[in-house]
């Protein structure tokens, strides 16, 4: 995929809009305390698109929806803090958690054709936000309804809108996702893998619709993805994220251009492209992410690292490492020379090679 | 909508001539079921029961019996083998009494299910969750005629805060009507509750799990709200057919036993007393009748169904 020249630009300046910092999320399950959230922070300004990296199991998804306070639970456990605006998100209260959540912050669902409510009308079910946090009469939130529809791109709107979820497709249905999310006109939105379930094409139309939002509406997008086709399209800035830590941080050109951590060559290793010739198998990271039950002492990806040595059961510090890039920071101990050189920059080969096969340790 | 009405009445027809047949039959082949026997008392001489036979028709062929006591049925003519009483004028008579209990019991045992299954599954876990499932088990278990009995027993005739039994009509007094099903709507309550509660407290903790559910907290809606009307109206939908066919039952006479310990003269008592005497007509009018209103609830369930699941149709 092509990269857009508006997305790459230097993320917009200003005061961050959401900061968090040192989160912590522990669920207390059978086989003992899961840690899936381990001392996570990051910041995102108004404007701007963080996409927050990594395969399932590494904590994004549980990052993105502690923020929103949709991982409580009896077996939660929460540590950290998460300041947008004056409130602190992780431990507000239920209330006034309740009048962030749609109005301020608000949130894109992976599965469209779940997450909406079978037995209510679309319309209804967009009416209801409005009224609970603006308390518009029902014609003008309805107006507002048809408006939004309508701008997310589905046709004819004003007949639509009584329609259920189960009369639209899954891309449509991720479009009333959308148009729900933006209905309080957030600050924040947070998409939760929002274009894993729909075909690419239907893909590339949501994220135009994503991009032209932030643009109108000023509106800060935190994007969860496993898919970095979808982060080179969109993002400004890259957070991966590895074993419920951030491994690496910096925008979209420091990642993929000059990439510092390990994980994170393997990452950019495994993309299949179409404008180079095509490897025999498609490459991929030896061995398996580690259990969030028992996790290895020091960098959590040291069992899978080709590049491992005896520093590294100590855990590395998230911090700019790099000479000149003070908000690329990486969690890896080798030095910024030794990287450089052991790194390939080529796809499929991506500085995993050094042991060849031998990294499944 | 056309067709479903017509398909629906077709079944009824079908369903209600089924039961006929066979609850005809099954007299029929019983021992000891010679009406003419029975009807002509004790000691009777042969020419009395020859007598009784020709008269009612007890020699024809089986399956003229069969036609003329369905006649009957139809131009309302049946009559008792042994009170001589109009089988349709009975029935008229228990179906105020037997409805009463029905609608009003339906409403309280649903709305005590809703409660306490509600209340339950969000409670799940905690003591409350585990005290309502005692006392739904409890419940369950309690057969009507013993618990019925009970309170008849000692809130009725030992303390006498209710009514030992009986019945009034709505139209005479609408309070006293009410205070004497108070007893029976518990009675037959109980079990439903236990049952209904249980189920329902299952699909709310299904149904809260759902990703609708999910996004309605991220909306920002009140708990209140996420709870009535993303999951309650989501995990009544299995309870409503249950609901249906419950109530069809039992306004269809299967209150029996709650009828009978409160002597409430209904539909369902009047069936129990004609099945003890072996009295063809009335049991057949009494089967027939409950068949009827089974199969109106099924369709009235089906079409409840298409407007709380919009996804369903009725075809």
């Amino acid at each position: 995929m092509s990269t857009d020249p508006a997305a790459t630009s230097a993320p917009p300046s200003g005061e961050p809009l959401l900061t968090v910092e040192d989160l912590q999320v522990t669920f207390a399950t059978e086989e003992g305390v899961v840690q899936a959230v381990e001392g996570v922070s990051f910041e995102v300004a108004p404007g701007e698109i963080l996409a927050v990296v990594g395969e399932s199991g590494s904590g994004k998804s549980v990052t993105a929806m502690t923020l929103m306070g949709l991982t409580r639970s009896p077996n939660a456990g929460f540590e950290g803090t998460a300041h947008y605006k004056g409130t602190e998100l992780v431990h507000a209260s239920e209330e006034q958690l309740r009048r962030v959540r749609g109005a301020e912050i608000a949130m894109i669902f992976q599965d469209p054709m779940t997450s909406l409510n079978p037995v209510h009308k679309i319309g209804s079910q967009i009416v209801e936000q409005i009224q609970e946090h603006e308390g518009l009469p029902d014609q003008q939130a309805r107006e507002r309804a048809v408006e939004l529809l309508d701008k997310v791109g589905i046709p004819r709107a004003r007949e639509r809108i009584d329609n259920y979820p189960f009369e639209f497709s899954g891309g449509m249905r991720q479009r009333v996702m959308i148009a729900l999310a933006l209905s309080c006109n957030p600050s924040v939105l947070i998409a939760d893998e929002p274009t894993t379930a729909l075909d690419v094409t239907i893909q590339a139309q949501i994220l135009q619709r994503m991009r032209e939002l932030r643009d109108e509406t000023g509106a800060a997008i935190i994007l969860v993805t496993h898919d970095l086709g979808v982060v080179a399209d969109i993002a400004d800035r890259i957070a991966v994220m590895y074993s419920g830590r951030i491994v690496e941080e910096g925008t979209l050109d420091q990642i993929f251009y000059d990439p510092q951590h390990p994980y994170t060559w393997g990452l950019l290793g495994s993309i299949a492209r179409v404008d180079r010739p095509r490897p025999e198998r498609l490459p991929a990271i030896a061995g398996l992410p580690p259990s969030l039950a028992d996790r290895p002492q020091g960098c959590h990806f040291r069992p899978r690292c080709p590049h491992e040595f005896a520093k590294c059961t100590e855990v590395p510090p998230l911090e700019a490492r790099v000479e000149g890039q003070p908000g690329h920071c990486d969690r890896c101990w080798l030095s910024a020379e030794e990287k450089k050189e052991r790194r390939e920059v080529r796809p499929g080969e991506i500085g995993l090679e050094a042991k060849s096969g031998a990294g499944a340790a | 909508m056309g067709r479903f009405v017509v398909r629906r009445l077709a079944q009824m027809a079908f369903v209600m001539w089924a039961v006929s047949v066979l609850t005809f039959l099954i007299f029929n082949v019983i021992p000891n079921g010679d009406p003419a026997e029975r009807m002509a008392g004790k000691q009777p001489r042969e020419a009395q029961i020859e007598a009784i036979r020709r008269e009612w028709g007890f020699d024809d062929n089986i399956f003229v019996q069969y036609f003329t006591t369905m006649k009957k049925v139809f131009t309302g003519d049946l009559v008792s083998y042994f009170t001589q009483l109009p089988v349709g004028e009975e029935i008229v008579k228990g179906l105020p009494r037997t409805l009463s209990l029905a609608i009003g019991a339906a409403l309280l045992w649903m709305f005590v299910a809703i409660c306490f299954g509600l209340y339950s599954a969000v409670r799940a876990g905690k003591f409350a969750d585990r005290f309502l499932t005692i006392i739904a088990l409890v419940g369950i278990s309690l057969p009507v005629f013993w618990i019925g009995a009970l309170m008849n027993h000692y809130l009725g005739f030992k303390l006498g805060w209710f009514p030992n039994g009986g019945y009034v009509e709505f139209t005479e007094d609408p309070i006293d009507w009410a205070y004497h099903l108070i007893l029976p709507w518990t009675a037959l309550s109980i079990l439903f509750v236990g049952f209904y509660s249980r189920v329902l407290r299952s699909n709310v903790l299904d149904t809260i799990n759902e990703d609708y559910v999910r996004t309605a907290r991220a909306k920002g809606l009140g708990e209140r709200q996420i709870m009535i009307r993303h999951v309650l109206r989501n995990s009544m939908i299995p309870i409503v057919t249950l609901w249906g066919l419950d109530f069809g039952a039992v306004v269809g006479g299967g209150a029996i036993l709650t009828e009978t310990v409160f002597d409430l003269q209904g539909v369902g008592q009047y069936a129990a007393e004609a099945v003890g005497q072996l009295d063809v007509p009335p049991v057949l009018a009494t089967t027939m009748f409950a068949a009827f209103f089974i199969v109106l609830l099924n369709a009235i369930v089906d079409i409840a169904y298409a407007y709380l699941d919009p996804r369903i149709r009725l075809q």
